[in-house]
């Protein structure tokens, strides 16, 4: 029985900044290109959920089995980030979920995790997402090349579009590059040695020990797929690993994203997925703590699967951050003035109490009267029927804006405050085209200037405040993510 | 079920100067209102036999204005209703005369707001997701991009008519001692003020300001007793609903039912059939421009999206057709919670007695008005309309 992808998703954030932007803060060189920047109401987590939910397109969501979430960069130090996720994801509760965290090999770690999973029949289907939002230290070389990411697998063995052959790995101890419990930024060694005894050796390792495991040579390979620290070390290693550059190895965005940390790889692996074929075979390599490398035959089930944002899209569907200022701000990297307001209070039995209607983000849809509206209420506002309901998902519901304000006065990281009533759309059961269910809802990723009424949205997972050093999310509207 | 015209009547009515009354305490400007009401009435703090205050923000329990006053013994309740809770006072305590439990009663509606450092209200409980990231101005702003949006208003053209409100209420505060803003403005200052919440600017909302204001309500059949020129209770409405206007997807935003059905109730009452030929004077809460404009059309005065023409021809203004906020409105006043919807019943009533201080302030022949006083935005809107008639 072949086991491998059978989905994928990725998920790329609106914002990019331009390297030179960076560079004219510090007044040093720039790398050129731009990075891919998190928006404020953004995290590893909200961004893994993006990619999950495009990866479950036309997927029922029940079937998944379990949820790996790989990151460096999870909300929280204790407490898991996957049970969020699959919330979020609307995913269903008898699931096993874990993080994968602390190593820029977590991805590829939770992808042969998975793969162990369906192979030893534990799960049909098992997810694995994985995200990060690293941050260089300001004026480093880091700052400029890391981007943030997200990209999703599901692994599984049925409709399998990309077998997964065969896999390597290895563990290496080596302090490259690290953050301790106290660390915002990521610290590295000097160059010369993290490189040629981290990221060169390991690799090479990993990729010649998977090429010899399965006796291959290069012009087997159709696609090479594989990470590298920055552009410069991505051709050096394409080159000594005897792949021709222009042809079959995969283009690796450090002009277009940057460095994605933990989702970097796996990024690529989905961009290489998108242009793929039947019959192409892929050679898929990580790095972090040691190395990690697959052997993957895409087979004709991957024609079924075309229809995702993925890379090629949420790369087209962008919008330039206008200065490096912005980005500081996003990243709460300046100290700012606290508001004369209250600060919005977090309430841990409130946010789990309604985590269905916060967090899976359904609606109560009337037994009685057929009609849906969120947030969920006990007595239909339509009918008056009492406790007659049942929760449905209304977070791939497209909808219109029907009507907003910019608000200069709201608190946000990101004035100003989009607040907006949007329609969204319901479904036959719930009335059609006769009926819309009204959502009350912040817009985010959005120009000011081209916010009308009745315009197109879509709903987004997002973090509404960190107040008393908790993370509180919910969903957001915002333009549709097509070009 | 019985009217409530013509059972109750104002005898005494009391207004301290709003503003930034950095100098002066809540107990201070309660103290100010209420003595000005004594005095207007012929009373003494023993004639008091019940009272009702509303306070939002500053104070709890009756002892809020016991204290001050040194009101002793006697049922004083705390009312609240949102921004409606002043004339909240003036309808329990209406109904508690009515029904004969008291002779003499005092309400009395107080905010203190500058001493909270705020720019706007405080939040009070909001939801801790649902809750955040929403304001007043912001509220409302939804309903007039809405508005624009259903009648085919240019947001540009849109934003000139609520200036004229603006301007027309800043040409009456002007005229009237007791109001915080006291300065004319033109159209082009209001739309050349920094945006609050799209489409409302800095002109279009109302202020923040400290005040109280407080009424003496007695028998109708016992007023004469007290002056000639008492002011009777015509009608009083109260309407709240469940306020899902943010989850009914059928909430147009462009309509207030809610001021409508109170309308209704109070024009019911006071047997009105035609408010805009009937009433002389409108004093309509006006948090924002946008709220004076849709209670227009709400209050049955202007058709449904008419009230533009109205507004740009002038009806409203002080030597118009239909004279609204002839005070200057929240515009001016600003809005200390408790005492708005007081303050608001302040104006109709000095108007019906000729005595609205300043000569060119004071309009001819006023008989009935009406004073509207609201919380809530649109979608969510606890509105209280009281009509106000001569006696006789």
């Amino acid at each position: 029985m072949k086991t491998g992808i059978v989905s994928y998703g990725a998920y790329i954030p609106i914002y990019r900044l331009k390297r030179d932007e960076i560079a004219r803060a510090w007044d040093r060189g720039s790398m050129g290109g731009e990075k891919a920047v998190a928006n404020y109401d953004e995290d590893s987590a909200t961004m893994a959920v993006e990619a999950m939910i495009d990866c479950l397109r036309d997927s029922d969501r029940q079937s998944v089995d379990g949820l790996y979430f790989a990151s460096t960069t999870p909300p929280y130090r204790e407490k898991q980030s996957a049970s969020l996720i699959a919330l979020a994801a609307d995913l269903r509760r008898q699931i096993f979920t874990a993080d994968f965290t602390d190593s820029l090999r977590a991805g590829t770690v939770a992808l042969r995790a998975a793969l162990d999973a369906v192979k030893s029949g534990s799960g049909k289907r098992v997810m694995v997402a994985a995200a990060d939002c690293r941050l260089g230290q300001p004026q480093s070389d880091s700052e400029q090349n890391f981007g943030d990411g997200a990209a999703a697998l599901l692994i599984g063995d049925e409709g399998v579009a990309c077998e997964i052959e065969g896999s390597y790995s290895h563990a290496d101890d080596i302090l490259d590059i690290w953050r301790t419990e106290t660390d915002t930024f990521t610290k590295s060694w000097e160059d010369r040695f993290i490189l040629s005894e981290g990221y060169v050796r390991n690799t090479r390792e990993a990729i010649s020990s998977i090429m010899e495991k399965y006796r291959l040579t290069p012009p087997d390979i159709t696609r090479a797929v594989f990470y590298a620290p920055d552009q410069r070390r991505h051709s050096e290693m394409a080159r000594a690993m005897g792949f021709d550059p222009k042809t079959q190895v995969q283009e690796p965005m450090f002009a277009t994203v940057g460095n994605t940390g933990a989702a970097f790889a796996l990024m690529m692996l989905v961009a290489a997925l998108e242009e793929s074929r039947a019959g192409d075979r892929i050679l898929f390599a990580n790095y972090g703590d040691g190395g990690d490398a697959f052997i993957l035959r895409v087979t004709e089930e991957i024609e079924k699967i075309r229809e995702r944002r993925g890379i090629k899209r949420h790369l087209a569907s962008r919008s330039t951050l206008p200065n490096y200022e912005k980005y500081l701000r996003f990243r709460r990297l300046i100290p700012t003035e606290a508001q004369a307001r209250e600060q919005a209070n977090a309430f841990p039995p409130v946010a789990w109490r309604e985590r269905e209607q916060l967090i899976s983000f359904h609606g109560s849809r009337c037994k009685r009267c057929g009609l849906t509206f969120h947030p969920m209420q006990r007595v239909c506002i339509y009918c008056g029927a009492k406790d007659e309901y049942e929760g449905v998902r209304l977070s791939d519901r497209q909808g219109t804006l029907y009507t907003y304000t910019v608000d200069n006065l709201a608190l946000s990281s990101d004035p100003p405050t989009i607040v907006s009533k949007v329609h969204l759309q319901e479904d036959v059961e719930g009335g059609g085209e006769n009926h819309k269910v009204g959502v009350y809802c912040l817009m985010t990723d959005r120009n000011p200037e081209k916010v009308k009424p009745d315009m197109p949205v879509e709903m987004t997972f997002r973090k509404m405040h960190d107040s008393g050093g908790m993370h509180t999310y919910y969903w957001k509207c915002r333009p549709p993510r097509e070009p | 079920m019985e009217t409530i015209k013509d059972k109750v009547a104002i005898i005494g009515m009391g207004c301290c100067k709003f503003g930034e009354n950095w100098d002066k305490s809540a107990d201070d400007m309660i103290i100010d209102a209420v003595y000005e009401a004594y005095e207007d009435a012929g009373l003494t703090r023993e004639d008091i036999q019940a009272a009702w205050v509303g306070t939002a923000f500053s104070g709890i329990g009756g002892i809020s204005i016991a204290a001050p006053l040194k009101l002793d013994r006697i049922p004083i309740t705390r009312v609240e209703n949102f921004c409606a809770t002043g004339m909240e006072t003036i309808r329990n305590a209406s109904y508690a005369i009515a029904c004969g439990a008291y002779n003499i009663v005092l309400c009395v509606g107080f905010e203190k707001l500058k001493d909270t450092g705020l720019a706007g209200l405080p939040a009070g409980y909001t939801h801790p997701v649902l809750g955040i990231n929403v304001t007043a101005p912001g509220r409302w702003a939804m309903g007039a991009t809405r508005y624009f949006q259903a009648y085919g208003i240019e947001p540009q053209e849109g934003r000139k008519t609520l200036a004229q409100i603006s301007v027309k209420s800043h040409y009456n505060g002007a005229r009237h001692p007791k109001a915080h803003l006291r300065r004319e403005i033109t159209i082009e200052q209001v739309l050349n003020a920094p945006l609050i919440a799209w489409p409302l600017g800095l002109f279009d909302c109302c202020g923040n300001t400290d005040g109280a204001a407080a009424a003496i309500l007695t028998r109708a059949d016992m007023a004469k007793s007290f002056r000639n020129d008492y002011v009777l209770i015509k009608g009083i409405g109260l309407a709240i609903g469940p306020g899902l206007g943010k989850e009914d997807a059928s909430y147009d935003y462009i309509h207030l039912p809610e001021t409508e059905a109170a309308a209704q109730q109070a024009y019911e009452q006071a047997g009105i059939t035609d408010p805009r030929k009937e009433l002389d004077i409108l004093e309509l809460h006006d948090c924002f421009t946008i709220s004076e404009l849709m209670t227009l059309e709400a209050i049955g005065i202007c058709p449904k999206g008419k009230a533009k023409e109205d507004i740009d021809a002038g009806t409203f203004t002080l030597t118009g057709e239909l004279p609204v906020n002839a005070d200057g409105g929240l515009k001016s006043f600003g809005h200390p919670v408790g005492a708005s919807g007081l303050r608001e019943c302040y104006e109709v009533y000095k108007q019906i007695q000729g005595k609205a201080e300043l000569p060119e302030r004071q309009l001819k022949d006023v008989r009935l008005g009406l004073s509207h006083n609201q919380g809530g935005h649109p979608g969510s809107l606890l509105p209280i309309i009281t009509i106000l008639g001569q006696a006789g």
